[in-house]
């Protein structure tokens, strides 16, 4: 998995000069050479410094070198363990329907469901623009599989499987909330990694991941309540 | 845009054959709208155009889009200014870009590892939110288009022909700005920015150099903006209003609303992202308000988090918990946030699209606004901005279903979702009128959503321009407020035919006589409205009349009209419009009103005063302004 996480600064050295990282302004022909000033077609590029001090001129290639906030290999684990970790809430949602007998229970099962099978393609889409390997969804369910942050093992989800009626409600509430409490942790983990969640799409992605499951959390929450009346 | 990939719902398919309530207020859209089916492509994607066109459009400049994505549609500049005709230019020739590499050194470069991974596809080019476009702020003849990745000022002069003044680099998204006086000031949310405007980010996950919050530049030299101050925030800025303190001119307030995660304490002192049962100094839950000395911008600092959410018992998350409002309903995001605060000083008012809620302020004192009314909807996915009309009657909130990324205007799409709202303010109080959405179904590989818009000051008359992402723009005419309708529109193919690329119009706005609008992966763009059966060319003119100083669309300032004869004629063509006066009369009228002494204009408008007595409604309005106009004129 490493060998496919190279960043792309790593990359940029291995090609000769450091040229192909640098010089690719498709509408400015050859484009300009590593370091050139700014180019005559229009007013040049200004990049303040910070509050009180001088700014300077930058080039093209300087100004648009977005290498060093790109994606780190933890932000391509992030989306990685990601995808099995939805997956299995769409499994655990797939269980609801002739489990429980609460049309809420039921509403909330099809939104995770549709809501996660949407942000899985997102993900996918994502390693995949950026040449990364797409894991199997359904790796968790090896024996051996290293979880994610507060997914279900295998003997959990068995026994959730085998429940039926309010005893299975709150399981699948309680399970659900530590599931979804583990995509929180993600997240943190994720800013808490030296230079990840720089990326613009992944800042996205991770910030909405925090706001949608930490409602879903508060909502959940509710629901178990009032199932212990 | 809010930074969502993929936060909503997407309820419509489960619903089946459910009807919701309130459904019938909005017909689906046309199938046969001719914005259905155009040509997608970056520079030469078909046009839909009615009662509005194209007057010219300029590319993002260099330094502003991804140069690593050659492959593909090009990505290089086009003509600035369209031919005569309006049409969209086809690309120049320097931007015919092959679509493979032609040497070595075009980069697939991040792909192609010598360690024997799988060279990753090209990802396409125009897109992406790295260098993004963003929200627009006017002064004088000048235009700042914020960025992902810095700003870009134009002068706009000649609408005809924009010139790019200066390219200021400076990363930091989503870069929303608005200026006032020689100050420009600019939203910062992600984690990539850096109080030195780097694009190099931030390697540690603690550290000084980052910056998340409101840079303050000076313009006074508008091509060459220095860095003045920069207020760190817990939550960054995603959008920020600037708020007049009406009894002191020599300073200004900043509400800063922040919506992503909450920065840790040990990064910028007393910052907590902690829920209120654990931690009553969350950084949840509030807006920022910011002063800014005008003379001293350095010294500018937060002053006050108001927590405009809290209940009457003192509960700070008092208002939506997030969810849905019951079977077949949208689920709401939670309030915790706002997205965007409108206010409209004159009226005292500030009108907050709060995630979860709309929500109404009073702001006459600005450092404590406070709360007056709250409505939730269950057609709305998440609360993203609020417009005011220009007596202050009404709001228009618009839904961002889907975040702004997210293909929200299909066909089979609920047509009250990802909608605009419409309220009309009733004793402080917002009640509920109607709906509106796009009327044009969009593709699959078209991102569409309400978004940011503007009123076009048409006297008499409610009208609002605005973005609807790769939608295109729309007109909406809401002067009746439960009935409010289409009367413009223009709209391109989408970006790409087999893959959505986020794009399309983030703002629209007027700004004395033309639409402006940035278009995040095509540019600026520069239209003018025609006139038609909806909308006269005397209610142009009439609208044009109104020039403004500058225009910072969070912050509405009330519009009146000079007593120009356009004025009068657009007020005439409208009551002509809606038969009030009968249309065998109205050339008459109107050549009295164009060549008519004193004498005469003193009867007409004596006799206009006398009619409107006899009127009600907004036709009763009309004809007062109207006499009131021709008696100014006189």
């Amino acid at each position: 998995m490493a060998t496919n996480t190279l960043r792309i600064t790593a990359l940029c050295l291995l090609v000769a000069a450091g040229a192909a990282c640098r010089s690719a302004n498709p509408a400015a022909g050859a484009g300009p050479a590593a370091g050139a000033g700014p180019t005559t077609t229009g007013p040049g590029l200004i990049q303040p410094g910070a509050p009180g001090q001088a700014g300077r001129t930058v080039s093209v290639a300087d100004a648009t070198d977005l290498s060093k906030v790109q994606f780190t290999p933890a932000d391509v684990r992030f989306m990685q363990g990601m995808i099995g970790h939805h997956q299995q809430a769409i499994e655990m949602a797939a269980l609801l329907p002739s489990r429980t007998s609460r049309e809420d229970m039921k509403l909330l099962a099809k939104r995770i469901e549709v809501s996660q099978l949407d942000e899985i393609q997102m993900m996918q889409e994502w390693l995949k623009s950026r040449g990364q390997t797409l894991p199997d969804p359904h790796a968790h369910h090896q024996h051996d599989a290293v979880l994610m942050p507060g997914m279900l093992t295998q003997e959990q989800m068995a026994q959730l499987t085998a429940a039926k009626g309010v005893a299975f409600d709150r399981l699948f509430l309680e399970g659900m909330i530590r599931h979804h409490g583990g995509a929180l942790t993600m997240v943190r983990e994720l800013f808490g990694s030296p230079g990840a969640g720089q990326d613009s799409d992944i800042f996205a992605f991770a910030s909405d991941v925090e706001a949608d499951q930490q409602m879903e959390i508060d909502r959940m929450g509710a629901l178990l309540k009032e199932l212990q009346k | 845009m809010k930074s969502v990939t993929t936060r909503v719902w997407t309820v419509a398919a489960l619903l089946g054959g459910v009807v919701l309530v309130g459904a019938a207020q909005q017909a689906p859209p046309d199938p046969k709208d001719p914005r259905v089916g155009l040509k997608p492509g970056l520079r030469d994607a078909g046009v839909a155009a009615r009662n509005m066109e194209l007057t010219a459009t300029m590319p993002r400049p260099e330094g502003f889009f991804d140069p690593k994505q050659p492959a593909g549609e090009p990505t290089g500049p086009e003509r600035t200014t369209p031919p005569a005709d309006g049409k969209p230019v086809e690309g120049a020739s320097g931007a015919a870009a092959p679509a493979a590499p032609a040497t070595p050194a075009t980069p697939a470069a991040p792909s192609a590892p010598a360690a024997g991974a799988k060279p990753a596809p090209p990802r396409p080019g125009g897109g992406g939110l790295d260098f993004a476009n963003s929200d627009i702020a006017f002064a004088g003849t000048n235009m700042w288009v914020g960025n992902f990745h810095g700003f870009n000022t134009y002068d706009v002069e000649n609408p005809r022909k924009p010139q790019l003044l200066a390219s200021v680099v400076c990363p930091g998204g989503q870069g929303d700005v608005s200026v006032h006086g020689n100050l420009l000031f600019m939203s910062v949310e992600q984690t990539r920015g850096r109080v030195d405007c780097g694009v190099q980010g931030i390697t540690d996950t603690v550290s000084k150099e980052r910056f998340r919050g409101v840079r303050i530049f000076d313009i006074s030299d508008l091509r060459k903006p220095r860095q003045v101050a920069a207020v760190q925030t817990c939550r960054g800025s995603h959008t920020h209003t600037l708020v007049p303190d009406q009894n002191d001119k020599s300073r200004i307030y900043i509400y800063g609303s922040g919506t992503g995660s909450v920065r840790s304490g040990e990064e910028l002192d007393g910052c907590s992202g902690e829920e209120p049962d654990k931690d009553g100094n969350t950084a949840l839950f509030s807006i920022d308000v910011i002063e800014v000395p005008i003379a001293a911008p350095q010294t500018a600092k937060i002053i006050n988090r108001p927590r405009i959410f809290a209940d009457e018992a003192g509960n700070i998350a008092g208002l939506w918990k997030g969810g849905d409002h019951g079977p077949g309903t949208q689920s709401t995001s939670r309030t915790n946030q706002c997205h965007d605060i409108t206010v409209f000083p004159e009226v005292g008012l500030a009108a907050g699209a709060c995630s979860g809620n709309g929500i109404l302020m009073d702001i006459s004192d600005p450092v404590h606004p406070k709360r007056l009314d709250a409505v939730f909807d269950k057609n709305f996915a998440y609360w993203h901005s609020a417009t005011f009309n220009n007596d202050g009657t009404k709001v228009v909130f618009t839904d961002e279903w889907g975040g702004g990324m997210r293909p929200r205007c299909l066909a089979t799409d609920q047509a009250n979702w990802g909608a605009n709202a419409i309220f009309d303010i009733v004793d402080r109080k917002l009640v509920f009128k109607s709906y509106f959405k796009l009327p044009a179904p969009q593709t699959a590989t078209e991102n569409c959503v309400a978004h940011n818009g503007s009123l076009v000051p048409v006297p008499g008359r409610d009208l609002m321009v605005q973005a609807w992402y790769q939608g295109g723009v729309s007109v909406m005419d809401f002067t009746d407020s439960a009935n409010p309708k289409e009367i413009a529109f223009f709209d391109r193919g989408p970006l790409d035919e087999k893959r959505l690329i986020t794009g399309g119009y983030w703002s629209t706005y007027w700004y004395n006589g033309h639409v402006y609008g940035s278009e995040m992966s095509r540019g600026l763009y520069v239209f003018r409205l025609l006139p038609g059966d909806l909308l006269t060319q005397n209610e142009i003119d009439a609208a044009a009349a109104v020039q403004a100083k500058a225009f910072n669309v969070q912050h509405q300032d009330k519009l009146t009209w000079p007593a120009h004869r356009a004025v009068a004629l657009a007020y005439v063509d409208q009551l002509v419009r809606s038969g009030t006066i009968p249309a065998d009369r109205s050339e008459m009228l109107k050549g009295a009103v164009t060549n008519g002494d004193a004498a005469q204009l003193s009867m007409i408008a004596g006799r206009m005063g006398e009619r409107a007595a006899t009127l009600s409604g907004v036709d009763a309005a009309r004809m007062k302004a109207l006499s009131a106009v021709l008696t100014s004129m006189r």
